[in-house]
């Protein structure tokens, strides 16, 4: 790690003004040549570690730069120091923890992209969902197309089950079965997935290279597959709390 | 080194103990009796003087009205979640109570707030280390269960400021026991913690890479813990009584310690014997018989013990893992010394726990390697870092009451995230902002922790201002909360309510009489000992004039050494110290030609070749003047 930070330095650093200790050139979250934690940048979660925006990451890596970044960044280690150096220890340790918690996974680093690219997909979902809860209806969701007949079906049993267990009621065979749809929604679940990695895959090709269209192509398939995929974890959400899971 | 003598404190439900790192091992420090435990219980005695530790145990039966246990229950606590507290523990609420005050305690004819009893728990360690170092001591770390929630974080630091404690972190108690435990096994692997002490149950799940302590997963339950076992058994006793003896002791306090106390042994008992049993006096002389065997004691708390289960098999699966994939499973907390508790353990992670480690101290020890490393660190603690996480996921109350989650539970913290605002009316000036800790969906289910006020929005259409609120989780799991109004880059005002907990104000008034006591306790002690050195220098000077080299001295000279020696034994009778030492420090001076005489003569051929610093090597005679260090040889 210390390696890839001497060699490849953050536009940020090279803009600011060096080490605000000893003045080394090198300095981005730390000083490389005295080891002082630094002001934070105001730096998005791929360039804080060095990372391209690309969606295929090395996971056991990040993990290591993780590690290697928190030895010089944590509070714990600025205990010590003056008041404005616990502080930027403070920030620049959440802005670390930020960072690794949305790009080691790959859902949350996929959302993440997409913001950045300056699609507020969570933000769109969350706006809406609670203008209708002002509203006091409930908000309606497209249902992926190829979904829309199981969708259906299910809806009308989880009613039924929900109908029941008010009555005090029990139907072990409608259980099962409505049991049986969850394994197969969390399968679909899993092939969601696969699909994203392939846009992933479309996308990090397409970075630094590819053309406008191309890049919104991918980045609108992109937030499909999360839609779709969103949609059936809620589905999977509303089963097991009928099935008390 | 006043930054070496940072401590570890573990503020427990039934016992709390302080510890330090000697150098590279975390140790014990007893008190004044020699217990390395002292119960967290504080009494007042008939004359009114505060009373902590076994002290204060007798008081439990003689006037329970006079004594607090368990006062952790109560921290950041309101009145409306403790009335199962109220039901099972003798805690008297002070009569005028306010709504939407903080706690207070009955404790004779005073009231307290928690904070403040554990206050005078933590100062009661505090004294204990500072008379085990002879030095004031200032700074701690100081132990939380893992699943406290930020009120309750706030009222445990609190709690030391009040006892003058800088408390440098709070550290959840399942990753304080991890340390301890890695420093001792330096291993990589997965490992679970399963604490269950006097009051509260942690389950952390941690991995161990390098020295890095990451919690992957934490969960627990802050009411669950041995007392609730005792609650238990002291329940059927009263039952019991009240059958055969067609007694209700239900509401003698008396009696009601009388049995707990008696409960107590037997269920510890209980965990090396087969069966035991109650023998308890009652009053009007009728006693109460019973044989427990262990059977029966097993069979009755295991509705108990079982409510760790379900916390356990969360944390695993927020971790991702499987019982399987855990290398090893850390037992910490007396109640872990229970064999059913044990068995549950292992049937829950599919292997025997490791049980070397003391459950009692594990916990402050490991609070000591955590003050070391905050302390700057030694050999032992190199690399060793904590990566811990919040135990509740924070959020904000959105429209129709629901919560919307900012922070996750189980995030690495220090943990940030950033919401914007905005108005509804036509130059509107104020936002709320009610934010939350929990896992349900509905505001109302979570704990509230606070309601901000983001003041002074500049007058701007509706919609307009875009107010950027930044939710930080500090590494002791507290949350900050700061807030800008992006348009015109203004700070905004933030109003903080804490839903639960004392104002800065009323922590600072509470510091200031125990404050006072702490400085005069450091002034006594410090007048104490440079009368000590005055005594020492003197006499070494009383050596000197009876050396050959006070003849070589000018009467000059000699004239000086006795105005300074005049002035040192003036001041010694009065009470300011420093003044004596100054004094001290101008005799010193004065006599630095004696000595070198007496160097040169006496002792020139042993001491040939060598520096001051080496010649006093090995011995320190009383602090260092070169009177004291001729005199040496």
């Amino acid at each position: 790690m210390a390696e890839s930070l001497k060699s490849a330095v953050p536009v940020e650093a090279a803009n600011g003004t060096g080490c605000w200790s000893c003045g080394d050139m090198r300095a981005a979250q730390f000083c490389c040549a005295c080891g002082k934690v630094q002001p934070p940048r105001p730096v998005d979660y791929f360039a804080f570690f060095e990372l391209p925006r690309k969606l295929h990451v090395d996971v056991a890596q990040l993990e290591q730069d993780f590690y290697e970044l928190s030895r010089r960044l944590h509070p714990d280690l600025a205990a010590r120091a003056d008041q404005r150096e616990q502080d930027w220890s403070l920030e620049q340790s959440s802005l670390l923890n930020d960072a690794y918690r949305t790009l080691k996974d790959p859902i949350r680093r996929t959302h993440y992209l997409l913001q950045l690219e300056g699609i507020q997909l969570e933000e769109q979902s969350k706006a809406a969902t609670e203008k209708a809860r002002a509203a006091g209806e409930i908000k309606k969701q497209v249902v992926p197309p190829d979904l829309l007949e199981e969708v259906f079906e299910l809806n009308m049993q989880l009613e039924e089950l929900r109908q029941m267990k008010k009555a005090g009621e029990d139907d072990p065979a409608l259980i099962e079965e409505v049991g049986r749809q969850k394994l197969e929604l969390e399968e679909k679940n899993e092939a969601l997935l696969d699909e994203l990695k392939k846009y992933w895959a479309e996308w990090d090709k397409l970075v630094g290279s590819g053309s406008a269209e191309e890049r919104k192509k991918t980045l609108d398939q992109m937030v499909d597959a999360l839609n779709r995929r969103n949609y059936i974890r809620n589905l999977v959400r509303d089963v097991n709390e009928v099935l008390d899971l | 080194m006043a930054s070496d003598r940072v401590v570890g404190i573990d503020l427990g439900t039934t016992n709390s103990l302080v510890a330090f790192m000697h150098e590279e091992s975390p140790v014990v420090i007893p008190g004044e009796d020699g217990s390395n435990l002292v119960p967290s219980v504080v009494a007042l005695d008939e004359r009114g003087q505060i009373l902590v530790g076994n002290a204060a145990r007798k008081y439990l039966i003689e006037t329970p009205d006079r004594s607090i246990y368990s006062i952790k229950r109560l921290m950041g606590r309101g009145v409306e979640d403790i009335q199962e507290e109220l039901k099972l523990f003798p805690f008297r609420l002070a009569d005028d109570l306010q709504p939407g005050e903080v706690l207070r305690i009955k404790l004779g004819d005073k009231t307290f707030t928690p904070p403040e009893i554990s206050a005078l728990i933590l100062r009661q360690l505090k004294r204990n280390a500072e008379r085990f170092f002879n030095a004031p001591v200032t700074q701690a770390v100081i132990t939380v269960p893992a699943y406290f929630n930020d009120a309750q974080r706030q009222a445990t630091k609190d709690a030391g400021r009040i006892a003058g404690l800088d408390v440098l972190r709070l550290v959840n108690e399942p990753t304080a026991a991890s340390l301890a435990y890695g420093l001792d096994k330096k291993q990589n692997g997965i490992i679970a913690v399963y604490d269950l002490g006097g009051g509260t149950f942690d389950i952390s799940i941690l991995k161990l890479h390098d020295g890095i302590f990451e919690v992957i997963a934490t969960n627990g339950d802050t009411h669950l813990g041995g007392d609730d076992i005792d609650n238990l058994l002291i329940r059927i006793a009263l039952d019991d009584i009240r059958g055969d003896l067609g007694l209700d002791l239900a509401r003698n306090g008396e009696a009601v310690a009388t049995i707990r106390k008696a409960v107590i042994e037997a269920k510890i008992a209980l965990s090396s014997q087969a069966s035991t049993k109650l023998d308890i006096e009652l009053p009007g002389g009728k006693r109460y018989q019973r044989e427990i065997t262990r059977e029966q004691f097993e069979s009755l708390i295991r509705p108990v013990i079982d409510r760790t289960v379900g916390p356990s098999k969360q944390a695993l699966k927020d971790a991702g893992l499987k019982p399987e994939q855990i290398d090893e499973v850390v037992l910490v907390g007396g109640s872990t010394r229970i064999p059913k508790v044990r068995a549950l353990v292992e049937e829950l992670f599919h292997r025997k726990p490791h049980t070397d480690l003391n459950p009692d101290e594990v916990v402050a020890l490991g609070a000591a390697v955590q003050a070391k490393i905050l302390a700057g660190g030694s050999h032992a603690t190199e690399n060793m870092l904590l990566l811990d996480v919040t135990p509740l996921s924070l959020g904000i109350e959105v429209a129709g009451g629901v919560t919307d989650k900012i922070i996750l539970r189980n995030s690495t913290i220090p943990a940030s995230a950033t919401q914007y605002y905005t108005t509804q009316v036509d130059g509107q000036a104020n936002v709320a902002i009610h934010v939350l800790q929990g896992e349900r969906e509905l505001a109302k289910d979570c704990r509230s922790l606070a309601r901000f006020d983001l003041k002074g929005v500049p007058p701007m259409p509706a919609g307009m201002p875009r107010i950027e609120v930044k939710f930080l989780i500090d590494a002791n799991g507290i949350l900050h909360v700061s807030a800008r109004e992006q348009r015109s880059g203004k700070e905004a005002e933030i109003e903080v309510q804490p839903s639960y907990g004392l104002t800065d104000e009323q922590v600072e008034s509470m510091i200031l009489d125990s404050f006072d006591y702490a400085e005069d306790d450091l002034r006594q002690r410090q007048l104490i000992e440079a009368r000590n050195e005055t005594q020492t220098i003197l006499s070494a000077l009383e050596k000197g004039r009876k050396s050959p080299a006070w003849g070589k001295l000018t009467s000059n000279e000699k004239k000086q050494i006795a105005k300074l020696e005049n002035a040192l034994n003036q001041v010694t009778t009065e009470d300011d110290y420093t003044a004596i030492r100054k004094a001290i420090d101008a005799l010193n001076q004065g006599t630095m030609r004696l000595a070198e005489l007496m160097m040169d003569g006496a002792v020139s051929t042993a001491l040939k070749g060598k520096t001051m610093d080496e010649a006093d090597e090995g011995e320190a005679p009383a602090a260092g003047h070169p009177v004291a260090k001729a005199d040496f040889k």
